[in-house]
């Protein structure tokens, strides 16, 4: 791997994906869309929340789901980011084919385009996390916070949901057609299986797998207990493994996903040029 | 490593396609390109001419490693292009006419400076070079205009920049000058005359390593005659000719080449002219209230018998006028029928 050539492809991805998601006439109407738009979602599940439980906002649930939901924020913005660059370039802009036979490498160029909408990400979960401890008492302390524990864990969270947005970015490349909100409509599939916005216990015994065997789960936890403690006591989900356990966990599955994502980008780029999809565009 | 640009050995691509939901079973297979030969030499302005649906754009998608071979090999700036795409990638660039690529949030520099640093070039060079090209072009009043504001003629322009800007060894144009007036055209045509004249290398050093090389693919007669040193002539797949324009109509010298408009053809078909043994092609084209004939001879004696038949089928002639031979009688030699004519009849199939 040639080292300037990945900065460099990742460094002018991260300038472009920035230019194209900040492309807003209006600096108002952007401010709408990075703050407005995560508050009323947070907002949505809080009015669920209160009409099913009866306002029960001191029990140990809802932080354990205003957390869960605020950080899961990351997983749209990151794989979405990260494999709507495919979609982006090949229908609209129609300069994935000059990306390609471009000296560039392919995957950090993707990554790179992810990296604004992770920071518009970020935004969001301050903003979320800040009306949660202002307005509904979410037991947030920031002299509490295990801070080391919540920077590897969102360091390696956020490397995670990269890794899954690569794979979906060159699923993306094999399957033009209709998957324009391949990377939201993943993390909309994940979200009940993650343990987000409820235990892994509610669902029925059948679907618990696809939650253990997703690195969210084991992060969403992991942010968790960084940032309020020891909520699992509530939970037995995950109460038998230690902060180190589920980093150890977490580490695991995001370096088979690494590995994976490789793969999957060498056989789908491998596919695309034998089928001529690189440059292929939907006729709509 | 070898001398030449581009090296095609027995290079063939076959397209799959998918019945529609009816016929899902059946699986067509269409031959885009069929044992193509080719070798370009460095320091060439090469030319692929051939009608719509010839295959010259599945040519470039091998070359520039967007398309894999279905069987044959190819080589560009030395390197094979299927075991070696990230070799060859450094070494060219490509530009598609006809199309209005490009990020419209843009402005003209920014998306040139991009891909500058997407090909690893000092900053402050790039931008040197970007303003001399968009000069050239005649663009450069437009250098901080958002490229969504651009006419698609103008777009296409910035984006031919693009594919000069990066200085590769062997740049591919996919008909340049598609759906550019006359005036973009000529700016275009002499932008690339210019850049494969001008050689990183004192004049005079022959053609060797250094020497810019381009391929163009084009379905304009006019434009590979007058600018390209070589053409390869394509057809269904097939490469018919290959040579400098002159010596591909030299094969026609010794031919007359007959333009004749007549009154309408009351029946005529070109089959029956072709059928006079001293004929040796007849192309007709329905014009306003008549017809036009172009017809290739073995000797100017044969045109009596054409006349003889024209006056037999009540047909007047209205002008007749002889002519060098050009591109478009070398292509209606190799395969019987005008380049227009070729486009209709595939024209129902293009997707
Ligand atoms: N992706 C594709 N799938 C199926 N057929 C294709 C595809 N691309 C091109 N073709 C067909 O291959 C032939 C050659 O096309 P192309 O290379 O685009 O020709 P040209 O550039 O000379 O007009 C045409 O018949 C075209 O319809
Ligand atoms: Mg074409």
């Amino acid at each position: 791997m040639n080292r300037s050539e990945t900065t460099r492809s990742f460094t002018m991805a991260t300038w472009l994906g920035w230019q194209v998601e900040s492309n807003w006439t209006d600096p108002f109407l952007f401010a709408i869309y990075v703050i407005i738009k995560p508050l009323a979602s947070a907002a949505i599940l809080v009015v669920m929340y209160s009409i099913i439980t009866g306002g029960a906002y001191e029990s140990p649930l809802f932080p354990y789901i205003y957390l869960g939901n605020a950080f899961y924020t990351y997983v749209g913005a990151v794989m979405a980011g990260v494999s709507w660059a495919v979609i982006d370039d090949r229908e609209h802009y129609k300069t994935l084919k000059y990306m390609y036979i471009a000296p560039i490498n392919i995957p950090f160029y993707w990554l790179g385009r992810g990296v604004s909408r992770f920071l518009i990400g970020t935004v969001a979960v301050i903003v979320i996390l800040t009306a949660g401890v202002l307005f509904l008492n979410v037991p947030l302390d920031l002299t509490q916070v295990n801070w080391g524990l919540f920077i590897v864990s969102l360091l390696l969270g956020v490397t995670m949901l990269a890794m899954m947005g690569l794979i979906l970015a060159s699923i993306t490349l094999m399957v033009a057609h209709h998957f324009f909100l391949i990377g939201e409509a993943v993390a909309g599939a994940l979200y009940l299986f993650s343990g987000a916005i409820f235990p892994l216990e509610v669902l029925p015994a059948w679907l618990r797998p696809i939650g253990y065997a997703m690195p969210i789960t084991y992060w969403l936890e992991l942010m968790r207990r960084s940032l309020i403690g020891d909520v699992a006591q509530a939970f037995p989900t995950l109460a038998q493994y230690s902060n180190l356990q589920l980093l150890g966990i977490l580490l695991g599955l995001t370096v088979i996903f690494a590995v994976a994502s490789v793969f999957t980008f060498r056989w789908c780029d491998y596919r695309a040029r034998e089928l001529g999809l690189i440059d292929r565009v939907s006729n709509y | 490593m070898t001398h030449f640009a581009i090296e095609t050995k027995d290079l063939s691509r076959i397209y799959k396609i998918r019945g529609n939901k009816k016929e899902k079973q059946i699986r067509k297979e269409l031959v885009a390109l069929e044992n193509v030969n080719l070798t370009v030499e460095r320091g060439e302005l090469f030319g692929l001419l051939g009608p719509n649906g010839a295959g010259k754009t599945t040519l470039i998608k091998i070359l520039t490693t967007l398309l894999a071979p279905t069987s044959g090999w190819a080589r560009v700036a030395g390197y094979d292009v299927t075991q070696h795409p990230n070799l060859v990638r450094p070494r060219i660039n490509m530009v598609s006419g006809g199309e209005s690529s490009g990020y419209g949030l843009l402005t003209v520099r920014e998306n040139l400076w991009m891909f500058s640093q997407f090909y690893g070039m000092p900053s402050k060079e790039a931008n040197q070079r970007i303003v001399e090209l968009l000069k050239m072009v005649g663009l450069e009043d437009r250098i901080h205009t958002k490229s969504s504001d651009l006419s698609t003629g103008l777009r296409q322009k910035m984006n031919i920049v693009r594919g000069f800007l990066t200085d590769p060894e062997v740049l591919f144009l996919d008909e340049p000058t598609l759906g550019l007036d006359v005036g973009a055209a000529r700016d275009v045509r002499k932008l690339i005359r210019t850049w494969v004249d001008t050689s990183p290398l004192p004049s005079g050093e022959g053609k060797g390593e250094g020497r810019r090389t381009l391929l163009l693919t084009t379905h304009y007669m006019v434009e590979a005659e007058e600018l390209c040193d070589r053409v390869a002539i394509i057809n269904k797949g097939r490469v018919l000719a290959c040579d400098t324009p002159a010596n591909l109509k030299r094969n026609l010298q010794r031919d007359a080449i007959f333009e004749i408009e007549t009154s309408p053809l009351n029946g005529l078909t070109s089959q029956i002219l072709q059928d006079q043994p001293e004929v040796k092609k007849a192309a007709l084209t329905d014009i306003e209230g008549g017809a036009r004939l172009e017809l290739i001879l073995k000797e100017e004696a044969a045109l009596a018998s054409v006349i003889n038949i024209l006056t037999q089928k009540e047909i007047k002639v209205k002008r007749l006028t002889k002519r060098e031979p050009t591109l478009e009688d070398v292509f209606m030699d190799l395969v019987g029928q005008k380049m227009e004519e070729v486009e209709k009849e595939e024209a129902p199939h293009a997707g």
